[in-house]
């Protein structure tokens, strides 16, 4: 089961959020930044597989954010491992070469690409089409744009 | 009152912020914009002001007050405010919050709504966050989605499917229905999610377990599709065509075909397949292939299978790639139980794997290690677990060192490399040893009588240097005290024999007991060693007189007391005090027994199993009735004859001066237990004073023919209401025409003061066979019992 999914920066700033289970939320501002500091202070010859307390942690770094997912005994660390770059790519298809920035950006479309790939606690990216996936986000985008006139980026 | 600003504007400010504290100032101050906001009910920028508090709650502040705004924004008619509400539900609202049930009525209008993407999102929002009453309130229309023709809805309906379930897992058959085609799909994405929902089914219900069990020919049909199936680029990552979905097949079939015979067969061959065709190079096909061997693993397979799959994790161990190697040893740690030869092969990887950088790569090698220890590989073993002992990190210091004893101690080829073992790891971790450590530790020393002089010349050599560890300075203490003797005389047969002089050995003891690093704990030991030094040294006594009347007003109570006592001892109870201070004797761990069994007890008594090996000859010539009545006597005895056993090493002033007050030696009759075939076995008993119930009985056994005896073995059982304590022998040889007796004491406990009987069994070597007999003693004098 995944417990959270995290996308945080080097300097602890947490770019993105999501807890399959309740939190509460001064723990999660604790839980974000031990969890970053024992991710910074591993080498790059050590394996992406971190125990911390009752869970376990799979981190994998793209430039200088740090994407984090918590999961428990049950889950294979390394198809969890695959899924973290797997989201990536279709983070990079959607936003075409995706930066920290867009993601600091695009909170809420990302919450939604998360939406219709890996949904719930149990993990089911189906979007290695990738290409499926950004049309199904594109396709509520611009029907949205059709429906209501309003741009497809208009979050607010 | 000015539009709201958009998120961008919002995010664009606060990254400006320079400080933890400007950003706090830029936050309450919008929430404030935002909360008056809320208040005039503005519909427009409800969605906006919505999302920036979302925003605002990732960074950690809290946006409790935006929950009915969601509410509100899911009851609207627009798709982005459905959308931006739903998300801020699934965000910020959960069963514990009671607002959440106002949302039962809107998800469900939107379950039936005529958009799949509105749909979706309900899906999405009531699979995320639903509490046990929406779910059972939606669960009909749930289902009803999962039966529609649309994939896109039933991947999200089966997912939501699977968190109801969750939540209530009475409903789980409601929805056994709907998954009959559920496997007949062509859409991966509903496959996926609906092999995620028998999984759940699978797991919580043993029914449905084996219900679906038919399911297996077709899970293993599917997986053959996708291994043999070409390139396929919806579906491919780096080569393999959608491995999160053979993950979770194999993970299905895992569970399916546990505990069960015919599917475990019908899922052999594919198994096979996947194992030795899945592409090793990239990170996916390993991981398919981890799945895999859990998979096998966890089955019943047959035993090729097996081997495969260990060779799989033992190729894995050769990989450079850390994480590989990490979920390798993760792995051949759940399995080394049951395959444990299989796993011994790779041995040496394993071992090797002790020096890698990795944290978690070490831990897992360090366990993995201790499993794999047996009796033919112990001494390499423990040479690479010393030396990872040394360049460990301190918090692998505990668990290492406590493995390394237990394992040192099942495996142990020898005595003395016992003994170099343990002391080894007291001078490399000897602060992280567990605190049983040391007691274990000085019984083993007493048990290897012929080491001593080696083992205490060992921790002299060790405690001269550095004596901050405490569990070492303790041992050395005890045995220093104990051994001292043998210390200077300066005689070992396994080492150079160092020259040691008394004083300096009183110098060592004497600052471990000034030193600031020494625990209470440790103080009492040296004290209670030097004591014990002044019966066997000779020229030191006054030394040892003056240290200890200086501690008699120590502020240490313990210290304090031990050394008044230990006062007392010098001047009034001077003609006490070397029967006192005497040799301690082989540790017993004592046999309490109590239904009518056969008890025997050796001069060995490492492990509590019972043997009939006989003891050690001649090493413990142990005649209680004779030391205490020395101890009465007070007469001068050479501090090598071990006294009675008592069991704590540490304390030896304590217990001796209770067993002084001990022993009634009153006029009880003894008699003869048995006279047969030349074999006369008497009873001598006494009574206790201090425990009314507790008989003492002494018993001589002698032999009246031409040929010794040998190998002579006494065993005694009594009825249920009785316990009974049977103490080393003195030898195993009766010698011939009554020229010597072996005596053995019993102490029986009789706490109703029931009328005593005892079984006897005897065995022994008379004339070049075995013999053995048993018998009954009643004639039990009523003085010994009553």
């Amino acid at each position: 089961m995944i417990k959270f999914f995290l996308m945080v920066n080097k300097q602890g700033q947490t770019r993105l959020s999501r807890y399959y289970e309740h939190v509460e939320i001064n723990k999660r501002t604790v839980l974000e930044a031990e969890v970053i500091k024992n991710c910074l202070s591993r080498s790059k010859d050590e394996c992406s597989f971190v125990e911390y307390k009752d869970f376990k942690l799979v981190y994998r770094q793209y430039a200088a954010l740090f994407i984090v997912v918590g999961i428990d005994q049950t889950e294979n660390e390394m198809a969890v491992y695959e899924l973290i770059h797997n989201f990536v790519e279709v983070l990079d298809k959607y936003f075409s070469r995706v930066s920290e920035l867009d993601v600091s950006f695009s909170v809420s479309e990302i919450h939604l690409l998360s939406l219709s790939g890996v949904c719930s606690s149990s993990y089911c990216l189906h979007s290695t089409d990738c290409h499926s996936s950004q049309c199904d986000v594109h396709q509520f985008c611009t029907w949205n744009h059709v429906q209501f006139g309003q741009s497809a980026h208009h979050f607010g | 009152m000015p539009a709201p600003i958009r998120l961008r504007e919002l995010i664009r400010t606060i990254r400006t912020a320079r400080t933890q504290a400007e950003e706090r100032e830029m936050i309450q101050k919008e929430c404030a914009a935002i909360r008056s906001s809320f208040r005039e009910e503005d519909n427009t920028y409800r969605c906006r002001n919505v999302a920036k508090l979302l925003y605002m709650h990732m960074l950690g502040y809290p946006a409790h007050f935006g929950q009915l705004e969601c509410l509100k924004l899911i009851a609207s008619q627009k798709f982005t405010d459905k959308r931006i509400g739903y998300l801020g539900a699934m965000l910020l609202l959960d069963e514990r919050q009671d607002v959440h049930l106002l949302m039962t009525n809107c998800i469900k209008n939107d379950l039936n709504h005529s958009t799949q993407y509105v749909q979706g999102l309900a899906l999405c929002t009531l699979g995320c966050m639903g509490s046990s009453e929406m779910c059972r309130d939606l669960a009909g229309e749930v289902e009803k989605l999962l039966k529609t023709s649309n994939s896109y809805l039933r991947k999200k309906a089966a997912l939501c499917a699977v968190h109801v379930i969750r939540k209530v897992p009475e409903l789980m058959e409601m929805f056994l229905p709907a998954t009959k085609n559920l496997l007949n799909e062509k859409n991966h994405g509903v496959l996926h999610t609906s092999v995620v929902l028998l999984t759940e089914m699978c797991e919580r219900s043993p029914d449905m377990l084996a219900h679906f069990r038919k399911l297996v020919p077709q899970l293993v049909r599917i997986l053959k599709n996708l291994i043999m199936s070409g390139y396929s680029p919806e579906h491919d990552v780096s080569g393999i065509s959608d491995p999160f979905l053979q993950v979770r097949i194999l993970r299905l079939l895992r569970i399916l075909g546990r505990n069960d015979d015919d599917s475990s067969e019908a899922m052999n061959d594919i198994l096979a397949q996947v194992a030795t065709n899945t592409e090793t190079s990239k990170n996916v096909g390993n991981a398919i292939l981890y799945e895999t061997v859990l998979t096998i693993m966890d089955i019943k397979s047959e035993s090729g299978l097996r081997v495969l799959a260990i060779n799989i994790l033992g190729r894995f161990l050769l990989n450079n790639d850390k994480n590989i190697r990490y979920v390798a040893l993760t792995s051949l740690l759940k399995t080394v139980q049951t395959d444990h030869n299989a796993v011994q092969r790779h041995r040496s990887t394993i071992v090797d794997c002790l020096k890698d950088l990795d944290v978690s790569i070490k831990r897992r090698a360090m366990e993995l290690s201790f499993a794999l220890v047996n009796g033919n590989n112990v001494r390499g073993m423990m040479k690479e677990l010393l030396y990872f002992l040394d360049s460990c990190e301190p918090e692998f210091k505990a668990d290492c060192a406590s493995g390394i004893f237990l394992a040192a101690e099942k495996y142990a080829p020898s005595k003395r490399w016992h003994i170099d073992t343990i002391m080894r790891v007291l001078t490399t971790a000897g602060s992280y040893v567990r605190d049983d450590a040391v007691p274990n530790l000085i019984q083993l020393i007493t048990n290897s009588v012929e080491m001593h002089a080696y083992t205490v010349q060992r921790l002299y050599k060790a405690i001269l240097g550095d004596y901050s560890q405490q569990p070492l300075v303790q041992v050395a203490s005890w045995c220093i005290g104990e051994y001292g003797d043998l210390l200077v005389s300066g005689q070992c047969e396994e080492e150079e024999p160092i020259q040691v002089t008394e004083d300096e050995v009183l110098d060592i003891l004497e600052s471990v007991l000034i030193s600031n690093m020494s625990a209470s704990v440790t103080r009492g030991y040296a004290l209670t060693a030097i004591m014990k030094l002044s019966t066997r040294f000779t020229c030191t006594v006054n030394r040892i007189k003056k240290v200890v009347s200086i501690y008699g007003s120590s502020i240490d109570v313990e210290l304090q007391q031990r050394a008044v006592e230990y006062n007392a001892l010098f001047k009034k109870y001077d003609h006490m005090r070397p029967a006192l201070l005497e040799r301690m004797p082989v540790m017993e761990k004592v046999t309490t027994n109590g239904p009518a069994e056969i008890v025997q007890t050796n001069g060995e008594t490492e492990t509590a199993v019972l043997e009939t090996k006989p003891p050690p000859s001649g090493l413990q010539p142990a005649n209680q009735a004779n030391d205490l009545l020395d101890l009465l006597g007070g007469s001068d005895i050479t501090p090598v004859i071990p006294t009675a056993p008592t069991s704590k090493p540490a304390t030896a002033g304590g217990e001796l001066l209770d067993l002084l007050g001990d022993l009634n030696l009153t006029g009880i009759p003894s008699i003869t237990a048995y006279n047969k075939n030349g074999l006369k076995i008497d009873f001598t008993f006494e009574r206790s004073n201090t425990n009314p119930s507790v008989t003492v009985i002494t018993i001589q056994a002698s032999n009246s023919t031409e040929l010794e005896m040998t190998d002579f073995v006494f065993q005694a059982a009594v009825p249920k209401t009785f316990q009974l304590q049977l103490l080393s022998p003195s030898s195993s040889v009766i010698p011939a025409f009554n020229s010597g007796t072996i005596t053995q004491v019993i102490k029986v406990l009789n706490p109703q003061k029931q009328q005593l009987r005892m079984r006897i069994k005897l065995t022994y070597n008379h004339k070049g066979s075995a013999m053995q007999d048993l018998a009954e003693v009643n004639n039990f004098p009523p003085q010994s019992w009553q």
